[in-house]
């Protein structure tokens, strides 16, 4: 990672086919992201904030320009590749929580390190120490469709971090809960990532998750229309 | 192992959406074994029966017998040869004499074929000792199908009439000793039997047979020419032709009850895919690649079966087990049908039905699991993600 980088962006373009023609949504990003930073995508319905997001965790592939992540340029990684940096070292968290309904809390913040193969025992002190980043131990063995939907962004927070990753990229965290929900979870992610130095990127538009961003990056019509950092005490 | 795993939970976690597919799943499998185990069962029972009532272990015929044309009784008969006398001497052998005649019970007339047999005789299953003389009168015994068509029982008398060798004819009445049960219509509809003796003095045809049959396994027959011998393969090529025809049926049968299944598991995985994009979406963004939840869904699809044989064996195996032993009731004669058919049938299941429908059962459903599948494979994550794909 040249100069402690986590993420950097040159050019970074997105088109979309559209009809006959087609529709940019990123049209020429610069950025550049280190380890630690809490920072906010800002901007309405269709600036392409979720693009950049879904870029940026390999889910999708530049039309121009380069992203490398981790070290790793987005566009060269094999599936296969793109897969492992997902599994590893980048956590999701969404909108709607999209937790596993057939899985109880503690299976849903398992996954990710049944998928790494990390032994029971120590998988399963894992999941307990996120659970209780987040606290839900007392949710263990409860499914889904039994939580409201702060505890279940809590735990879509959990099997974010279970596997400690280095960045995590949340696509507006809070749009569907309360104001003492969204607060709640914006003090549980900023603690993570003060105590555990993990890099949050939200796409978001929440006037509550501005607030407590260092970072905030405007996009207005796929273009970067302002980036400010943000003094905190 | 991490797929069976996921697997597993995944379809244990949906709950009764899964256990309703694999019930559905599991008729599937014990029909297919019952309707199988009851024709190999009815099989079985068939050539069974027509070896230990009719065919024995090959018959000689003479030169001029053809079972299928009447005309030839009246010159297919002739002295026993002298090669098969030791067999006839230690009952390894049982002569037939056959005739057409007529029989006229209550006034109505019956075409029958007269057959004439040693009532000694333990070659076939017969009750032929029941033909033994008695009270001075003529011992006949009949079958329940020819009891049933001419309306006689035991004790009563009736006249049959015949042609002897000259073409004379001449006519007895007989005593029904026995109405006998058998499964094979061809021991029984439209046939009187009578003490061999008797019938060659009838006929004039002293030590002479129409055919003798063998008694089964009894070692290579010996030459007897100019009677021609006839293997038990020769004998059964008639009830194989049926047998092979009720086959077809049980594979349509069979392709039928194969499709529900084919048909109940990919609904199952077509919809599954429909409605479970964003949780596709959420594997393929936790790190999965989209092969592995290819075969993850290929895999839940594949152990609906794996339930149903699991939950069919928990209810099948006792209930085609107790069907094996008590067999079941038919509501049909073996005359209705043609072919030898008991009152009661006991299905037959081997090994190698169960396990090979399993298996085969297994092998299509993972097949159709796969097929849809592929899907996910097409699919854009980010849009996944968000339950767009249609």
């Amino acid at each position: 990672m040249e100069d402690g980088k986590v993420i950097s962006i040159e050019g970074l373009k997105k088109h979309f086919p559209m009809g006959s023609g087609r529709f940019t949504a990123l049209n020429g990003i610069d950025l550049a992201f280190v380890e630690g930073e809490f920072t906010g995508i800002i901007g309405p319905s269709g600036s392409g904030k979720t693009t950049l997001l879904n870029i940026i965790g390999t889910l999708d592939n530049p039309s121009e320009g380069r992203a490398v992540i981790l070290g790793h340029s987005v566009s060269e990684l094999t599936p296969a590749e793109s897969a492992s940096l997902r599994k590893t070292q980048l956590g999701f968290i969404f909108q709607t929580y999209n937790l596993f309904q057939v899985h109880t809390v503690f299976e849903n913040v398992e996954f990710p390190l049944l998928l790494q193969g990390i032994p029971t025992g120590k998988r399963r002190q894992m999941v307990l120490d996120a659970l209780e980043w987040v606290g839900l131990t007392d949710k263990v063995n409860s499914r889904p469709a039994q939580l409201s939907g702060g505890e279940s962004q809590r735990v879509a927070i959990a099997r974010a971090m279970v596997k400690r990753p280095a960045v995590v990229l949340a696509d507006e965290p809070t749009a569907n809960l309360d104001a003492a929900n969204s607060h709640n979870i914006l003090q549980t992610m900023e603690k993570l990532n003060r105590e555990l130095k993990t890099t949050f990127l939200f796409a978001t538009h929440d006037e509550k998750v501005i607030g407590y961003v260092r970072r905030k990056i405007w996009l207005a019509d796929g273009r970067v229309a302002r980036d400010e950092q943000v003094e905190k005490n | 192992m991490l797929a069976f795993r996921l697997a597993l939970r995944n379809l244990l976690g949906a709950g009764l959406r899964t256990w309703l597919n694999v019930i559905v799943l599991s008729f599937s499998f014990i029909i297919i074994i019952w309707t199988k185990g009851l024709l190999e069962g009815w099989d079985r029972q068939a050539r069974n029966d027509m070896i230990s009532w009719e065919v024995g272990g090959g018959q000689y015929w003479h030169e001029e017998y053809d079972p299928y044309d009447p005309f030839t009784l009246t010159d297919s008969h002739g002295p026993v040869p002298s090669g098969l006398s030791a067999g006839l001497a230690d009952g390894r052998l049982a002569p037939v004499l056959i005739t057409q005649g007529s029989v006229y019970p209550r006034g109505m007339m019956h075409s029958v074929l007269i057959k004439g047999i040693p009532p000694q005789q333990q070659v076939v299953q017969l009750p032929s000792s029941n033909l033994e003389a008695g009270d001075g009168d003529v011992p006949a015994i009949i079958g329940e199908a020819m009891a049933e068509s001419t309306g006689l029982k035991e004790g009563d008398y009736v006249t049959v009439r015949w042609r002897d060798r000259n073409g004379t004819f001449d006519a007895t009445e007989v005593k029904i000793t026995t109405v006998f049960k058998t499964t094979v219509p061809t021991e029984d509809v439209g046939q009187i039997w009578l003490p061999l003796e008797k019938l060659q003095e009838m006929m004039l045809m002293p030590g002479e047979a129409t055919l003798i049959i063998r008694a089964p396994e009894t070692g290579p027959p010996p030459e007897a020419d100019p009677w021609i011998f006839r293997d038990q393969d020769f004998l059964l090529a008639d009830i194989e032709t049926i047998i092979k025809a009720k086959g077809s049926v049980g594979l349509i049968i069979w392709a039928i009850l194969l499709l529900m299944a084919m048909l109940a598991v990919f609904d199952t995985q077509v919809l599954s895919i429909f409605r479970r994009q964003k949780e596709i979406g959420t594997y393929v963004a936790l790190g999965m690649t989209k092969s592995q939840v290819v075969g993850l869904f290929t895999l839940e699809g594949a152990m609906n079966s794996v339930l149903a044989a699991i939950v069919g064996a928990i209810y099948g195996i006792p209930l085609l087990l107790m069907q094996a032993i008590k067999g079941i009731k038919i509501p049909l004669s073996s005359s209705d049908f043609g072919i030898a058919m008991a009152e009661r049938l006991y299905p037959v299941y081997s090994l190698w039905l169960i396990a090979g429908t399993v298996a085969i059962v297994l092998l299509v459903t993972t097949a159709v699991s796969y097929w849809p599948s592929r899907r996910i494979a097409k699919m854009n994550p980010t849009e996944a993600l968000r339950g767009r794909v249609q």
